[in-house]
């Protein structure tokens, strides 16, 4: 058995003592929690784990992601399984690709009052504000590329005074610039029309219809191409 | 100090040998080396990890013992307390799990004129598809081609790949990116629209398309948000307990279960895709895993029960570089973009073993012998792992490339003190992928009439070993065959009368069999670690009654 310090936190209020190395997620089901709710990925790479916490002793509330965040003592713990936030349906073959749709399809933009609550809360550590600034100036490829590394948990959602969704007009920012404004790649359009006149049919059957020990010193004779 | 002591010690031994290894190749494993190095250090290869399947299509075909568990198990239901003439939802096609694959085939059924219904057991997006961080195949470039990816991928699966599989495979792979591109994706490129592309571990050429290192939360956001804005109807927190079928033999809609109020409803379809992804969370062989809550093997279950064949169910893939320290993350990925990027692997000693790119399985294996071999480093908590040599990234490629490239991976392990740009990574091999799964055909069509597999559900593309890249292939590809072929057999199909008579059958087997009283009961829908903490974690000897033992009057 594992030695480990025992450390007290709150669930909700409850106290429970756990060993001290467990995740927020890890220190829920330890006590007992089972999840449905406020637990996908379990790498931090999904989103829906978004956590509140604060301590016994010290009320500011922080965020961030329960899979990721080790357990403290006497953290006050909560999820935040759902939070209702407005996404704009578009279709993305009838928009245009510049600030002027960004407002059209999210108006609320405009009351954005600068707080900075939103990039104080973000577990990725991500210039909301910034690149919400950056939306309201219409510079879709900044806001695509400063929001980049969003897992879309909703935090930002959650703590804007103003009811705006900043994850949701990141997202739109990049497909916007995924599909209008990154510029086209010729060598994949030109291997799509390679593929499409059947340039490559006759060599995949012949691989296909090879006997296996043919195939075999093809592979281990076959030029490597260097890493870097 | 992000490391303990002693672990830094060794550090300063991989620090030590650094510069000599900059000039160092280590050779590419060949097959005839490769066959007893699995043999004796693959997971896939413990004998007692394995037993025979005693009932269903695979009856006598070898799995690990935690997926014939749930392959045997008992059904949830109780066929005659279901009313079948109560539909609740009455569609074309039914969806079944929205990770890349599902949310592919969903789209390409409702663009070929489907009316569709996607289900899935936890959220939106929720699945594997958004943990893929390093890329996805597509021989795009001038000095590559189809025909190369495809000796590569049958290379990397041991030659046992299902040939028609993989050359559709690779043939619709560019098609793939261009098609994630149209909707939005951002690819990572160089200023003249040029993909940047890199190399992988078992592919000849450089051939991965990546966005950073969250690759597949990318694809997973941009494919969910087209969910949305088409309009298609999706139900979460409502996974599938059974199929149904009809009169006629053919697959016709499933039994879904409210997993927060636990009401049933029934969905009549004319053809159902399961796309549930994978098993990581079976936790075979007491591995940790680098799969999301969900991946319980679930459509495997589901379609065993209505007689649909397996393939390669004795493979599974262990990811190479699972992250050993620290605690808080054991198991999770730690991307091959590392050693692809120039990274390399070394023991406590600060010695190369393997080839850092030669295939998953093969590194998976030589990372476990070294570690037997003693020359591993073992963590403060049990662990044990070998060094993942990730500040070579930027002495190689120029200052900032870890940065700008793996900000995922910088993030992570941020959080614990660790800079993976001064320090090494400490990793092990981790429960990563299913190698093998529903059997299909190239239009994504099971051995049962009206029933669609795709993505990581499906087995044969990969044969035993899959290569990177290939599965965030392997989801777009047969996500959007089977939603394309699919929304072909609703339009031809005459539907029966519904029946769960496949049901009966399945527990009368298990009574012959002898089994119905010892197998739990499946798909097991979520693990249960309020119950069990999960073994692969340290024992820190929690007592708490397990639900069910516990008796409220």
């Amino acid at each position: 058995m594992a030695e480990a310090r025992m450390i007290d936190i709150y669930i909700m209020g409850s106290r429970y003592q756990v060993p001290e190395g467990l995740t927020i997620l890890t220190a829920l089901e330890y006590c007992g929690y089972r999840m449905i709710r406020g637990c996908g990925c379990r790498a931090g790479f999904c989103g829906a784990c978004a956590t509140v916490y604060n301590f016994k002793n010290d009320p500011q509330l922080r965020y961030d992601l329960a899979c990721q965040k080790t357990i403290e003592q006497d953290m006050y713990l909560v999820q935040i399984p759902f939070f209702p936030a407005a996404k704009a349906l578009y279709n993305l073959e009838e928009v245009e690709a510049n600030g002027e749709q960004v407002l059209k399809l999210y108006p609320d933009l405009v009351k954005c009052f600068g707080c900075n609550n939103c990039t104080k809360t973000c577990p990725q550590d991500i210039e909301v504000m910034w690149f919400m600034s950056d939306a309201l100036r219409g510079d879709i490829r900044e806001v695509a590329i400063k929001s980049f590394d969003c897992v879309m948990c909703g935090l930002c959602a959650a703590r804007c005074p103003q009811g705006l969704v900043p994850y949701n007009i990141a997202l739109l920012s990049r497909r916007l610039y995924g599909r209008y404004l990154a510029p086209p790649s010729k060598h994949l359009e030109d291997r799509i029309a390679e593929i499409e006149a059947g340039k490559f049919d006759a060599e995949i059957e012949e691989l296909r219809k090879m006997e296996q020990s043919e195939l075999k010193r093809r592979y281990a004779g076959r030029e490597i191409e260097p890493a870097y | 100090m992000p490391y303990p002591g002693y672990m830094e010690e060794s550090i300063r031994k991989v620090e030590a040998t650094r510069q000599r290894r900059l000039k160092e190749t280590f050779p590419r494993i060949t097959l005839e080396e490769k066959a007893p190095l699995l043999q004796k250090f693959h997971p896939d290869f413990i004998e007692e990890g394995m037993r025979k399947l005693l009932v269903g299509p695979n009856k006598g075909s070898r799995t690990p013992n935690e997926m014939a568990d749930v392959l045997e198990g008992n059904s949830r239901i109780d066929p005659d307390k279901i009313d079948l003439l109560r539909i609740d939802y009455d569609v074309d096609i039914l969806v079944i799990g929205c990770g890349g694959a599902g949310a592919s085939a969903a789209l390409l059924a409702q663009e070929n004129g489907a009316d569709v219904l996607l289900v899935t057991k936890l959220r939106l997006g929720d699945a594997n598809t958004v943990g893929a961080q390093a890329g996805t195949q597509a021989a795009d470039r001038p000095n590559d081609s189809p025909a190369i990816h495809y000796l590569d991928t049958m290379g990397g699966g041991g030659f046992t790949n299902v040939p028609e599989l993989v050359e559709v495979l690779v043939r619709d792979a560019p098609g793939v990116i261009n098609w994630l591109e149209s909707l939005g994706v951002m690819w990572d490129k160089n200023p003249d629209g040029s993909i940047h592309e890199l190399s992988g571990g078992g592919a000849s050429r450089l051939r991965l398309h990546s966005a950073r290192d969250y690759t597949g939360l990318e694809e997973m956001r941009v494919l969910r948000d087209e969910i949305r804005n088409r309009q298609i109807n999706y139900l979460e927190f409502s996974p599938v307990i059974e199929l149904l079928m009809d009169d006629k033999g053919q697959v016709a809609g499933a039994i879904l279960v409210n997993l927060e109020t636990n009401e049933l409803s029934l969905v009549r379809a004319k053809a159902v895709v399961i796309a549930t992804g994978g098993m990581g969370r079976l936790h075979i062989q007491a591995f940790p895993t680098t799969n999301h809550y969900g991946a319980t093997a679930d459509g495997l279950v589901l379609a065993y029960r209505v007689g649909a064949e397996l393939i390669f169910m004795d493979t599974m893939q262990y990811h190479p570089t699972g992250a050993a320290y620290p605690v808080q993350i054991l198991g999770q990925l730690v991307t091959e973009k590392i050693r692809t990027l120039g990274a390399q692997l070394v023991n406590a000693d600060g010695e190369q073993f393997i080839m850092p790119l030669d295939p998953r399985d093969v590194v998976a294996a030589a990372i476990i012998q070294e570690c037997r071999r003693g020359i591993g480093i073992k963590t403060p908590t049990g662990e044990v792992g070998v060094w993942l040599d990730s500040p070579m990234i930027d002495i190689i490629r120029g200052s900032g490339t870890i940065g700008r490239e793996l900000p995922a991976m910088v993030r992570q392990f941020g959080r614990y003190n660790i800079d993976i740009i001064t320090e090494p990574i400490l990793a092990y091999p981790t429960l990563h992928y299913q190698n093998g799964g529903i059997r299909i055909n190239p239009e994504g069509a099971t051995t049962v009439p009206g029933l669609f597999a795709a993505g990581e559900c499906e087995g044969g593309v990969h044969g035993r070993n899959r290569l990177i890249g290939n599965s965030t292939l392997d989801i777009f590809v047969f996500g959007r065959r089977a939603g394309r072929a699919a929304a072909q057999y609703v339009k031809e199909v005459k539907p029966g009368s519904l029946r769960l008579d496949h049901v009966r059958q399945w527990q009368r087997e298990l009574e012959r069999a002898g089994i119905a009283g010892s197998r739990a009961i499946s798909p097991l829908l979520l693990p249960d670690y309020a119950s069990h903490m999960p073994d692969y974690l340290p024992d820190y000897g929690r007592q708490a009654l397990a639900v069910g033992q516990i008796k409220i009057a």
